[in-house]
C-alpha cells in the first residue's frame, strides 16, 4: 500500500507530469510539489509526487554505507 | 534502477553490518520494531534478519493499512457495494481479497453483483464520477498519512468540478497515535521490551521527522526514519544500536535524502482543510484509539460517504483462528499462528496480514517460512 518508487519526471504540463519507472512510463501529478524540473527524482505514491530526492544528499549517504558507517557523526 | 541499485550494493551492506557486528556490546539484546509493512518486506525479501548480530530481534510494527482495517469497517464497505445498485466503490487493489465477516470479500461483492472497481489513484474515481453523473461513485480510502494528501486532493477537485456523486469512505490513520498505542497496549510486554523503532520512511517525506518527538518524548525509545532499500535498513538499525548503546532516545533521519524537514507543507495543508481527527477508530489488534484517524473536516462532510449513505459500524470479531491481532501488537510472529501456511495462505487468506505484500504474514510466506527448516543434506554421488 504504502508502496513509494523513486521516479525521473520526463515531462511536465502544468501540475501534471510524466515519469519514468524503470522503463514505464506514468502520469504524476505534482499537486504537492512546487519546483520540479524535467530530470528530477521524485518518490511517487498513488499517482502523486511525494517529496523530490535530493542527489546530493543519496551521494553522501552512498559514501557513508560504502564506508560501513564506521565513523560516528551520522547525519541526522 | 537510480536510487534503487546503489542503495542494494553487497559491498556496503556487508560493510554495515561488519560495523554492527563490532559495535553491539556483549551481554545486550536489542528488540526493535520496524513500525512499516513496507520495512517488514524489505527485511523478509532480502532476508537482512540472517545478517543481523543474533542479539538484535526485529518485531514487526502495524504499519500496513490493509492488516490494521478492522473486519467492521471492511464488512461496511462490503455492505455498500452490495445493497446500493447504484454505486461505484473504487478501492486500492489490495483491499480486494481482504476477507470480511462469513468470509466474504470485495471481490466476492464484486462477484454478487456489486460494482467494485480497482483504481491505481484517487483521481480515476473522480474520473469515474464525471464519466457516470447517474451513479454514485465512492472511494474506499485507507492508508496512513502517505495516502491520505491524494485523497484530499480528490475531495478538493471534485468540489472544484461541482460533482455531486463523488464521496469518500474514509479510513485514514495515523502514526503516531499508533506508535503511542503500541507502547501501551495490551499487557504492555511489547512496548516494554521495545527498545527502539525503524520509523516510517514514506509517511515521513509528508508529516516530516518532527512528528516523533512527542512519542520519543513520552516513550524514551529512539526512532530513526528510515529509506526501503536493504542498506537503508541496515543503517537504520546501526543508528539504532548506537543510540541505545550511548543511552539517548532522539529521532534521526537516515532516509535525508526524501524527507525534507518539516515534512511536506503543501500536503499537511491540503489534509487539514479537507479532514479532521476522528475521537476515536478501532484498529484491527490495537482496539480502539483515541485520535488516530481522520473523517471529513465539517467543510466537506458532503464528500462524507458514512454520512451520505447512512452507513453505521458495527465492531465485529477476526476468524477465530487467527493471529493477526497479536501479530499486529509484536507479541507474535506469523509462524507462531497455528493456521500460518496451512490454513491461511495468500491465496486463501483468513487475515488481512496474508493478504497485502506488506502484511507480516504474506511476507513471511513469501520470502521466510522455509527459514527454520532444516537443512536436508544432499547425498554424496
Amino acid at each position: 500500500m504504502c508502496l513509494a518508487l523513486p521516479a525521473e519526471i520526463v515531462a511536465i504540463d502544468g501540475e501534471t507530469a510524466t515519469a519514468d519507472v524503470d522503463g514505464a512510463q506514468i502520469p504524476v501529478s505534482l499537486a504537492f510539489l512546487e519546483g520540479v524540473a524535467v530530470g528530477d527524482f521524485v518518490v511517487v505514491h498513488v499517482g502523486y509526487a511525494l517529496s523530490k530526492i535530493e542527489p546530493d544528499l543519496a551521494k553522501e549517504q552512498l559514501e557513508l554505507m560504502r564506508s560501513g558507517a564506521a565513523e560516528e557523526g551520522v547525519r541526522v | 534502477m537510480k536510487y534503487v541499485d546503489e542503495f542494494r550494493d553487497p559491498d556496503a551492506a556487508r560493510a554495515l553490518c561488519a560495523t554492527m557486528h563490532v559495535e553491539v556490546q556483549p551481554g545486550r539484546s536489542y528488540n526493535f520494531m520496524e513500525f512499516c509493512g513496507g520495512h517488514t518486506h524489505a527485511l523478509c525479501r532480502f532476508g537482512l534478519e540472517d545478517l543481523l548480530p543474533d542479539s538484535i530481534r526485529m518485531i514487526h510494527g502495524p504499519g500496513c493499512p490493509v492488516c490494521v482495517l478492522p473486519v467492521g469497517r471492511l464488512d461496511m464497505a462490503i455492505e455498500l457495494a452490495v445493497s446500493q445498485p447504484e454505486v461505484i466503490l473504487c478501492t486500492y487493489g489490495d483491499l480486494m481479497r481482504v476477507p470480511g465477516t462469513g468470509g466474504q470479500t470485495l471481490r466476492s461483492a464484486k462477484a454478487q453483483g456489486g460494482d467494485v472497481r480497482m483504481v491505481y489513484s484517487t483521481a480515476q474515481a473522480v474520473e469515474l464520477a464525471e464519466a457516470h453523473p447517474d451513479r454514485q461513485v465512492v472511494m474506499f480510502a485507507i492508508g496512513f498519512e502517505t495516502t491520505t494528501p491524494p485523497t484530499a486532493a480528490a475531495v478538493k477537485a471534485a468540489a472544484a468540478k461541482g460533482l455531486t456523486n463523488f464521496s469518500v469512505f474514509c479510513n485514514h490513520v495515523l502514526t503516531p497515535s499508533a506508535i503511542d498505542a503500541i507502547m501501551t497496549t495490551g499487557t504492555g510486554e511489547t512496548g516494554a521490551r521495545l527498545d527502539g523503532f525503524v520509523g516510517p520512511g514514506n509517511v515521513s517525506t509528508i508529516i516530516g521527522a518532527e512528528a516523533y518527538q512527542g512519542a520519543v518524548d513520552r516513550w524514551g525509545k529512539p526512532i530513526v526514519i528510515s529509506g526501503f532499500e536493504p542498506n537503508d535498513m541496515l543503517q537504520s538499525i546501526l543508528q539504532l544500536i548506537r543510540q541505545v548503546n550511548r543511552g539517548e532516545a532522539k529521532v534521526e533521519n537516515a532516509f535525508a535524502r526524501a524527507v525534507r524537514p518539516g515534512g511536506n507543507m503543501a500536503a499537511q495543508a491540503m489534509c487539514a482543510d479537507v479532514f479532521a481527527v476522528r475521537d476515536s477508530f478501532e484498529w484491527r489488534g490495537l482496539g480502539a484509539i483515541p485520535n488516530s484517524a481522520l473523517k471529513l473536516s465539517d467543510a466537506y462532510r458532503a464528500y462524507d460517504a458514512e454520512e451520505r449513505f447512512a452507513m453505521q459500524y458495527i465492531s465485529r470479531p477476526d476468524h477465530k483462528a487467527c493471529a493477526c491481532a497479536e501479530i499486529l501488537r509484536g507479541e507474535k510472529t506469523p509462524r507462531g499462528c497455528k493456521v500460518f501456511a496451512l490454513a491461511c495462505t495468500p491465496e486463501h487468506p483468513l487475515g488481512s496480514c496474508m493478504v497485502s505484500p506488506e502484511g507480516a504474514c504474506a511476507a513471511h510466506y513469501l520470502y521466510g517460512r522455509f527459514r527454520d527448516a532444516a537443512a536436508v543434506p544432499v547425498a554424496a554421488e
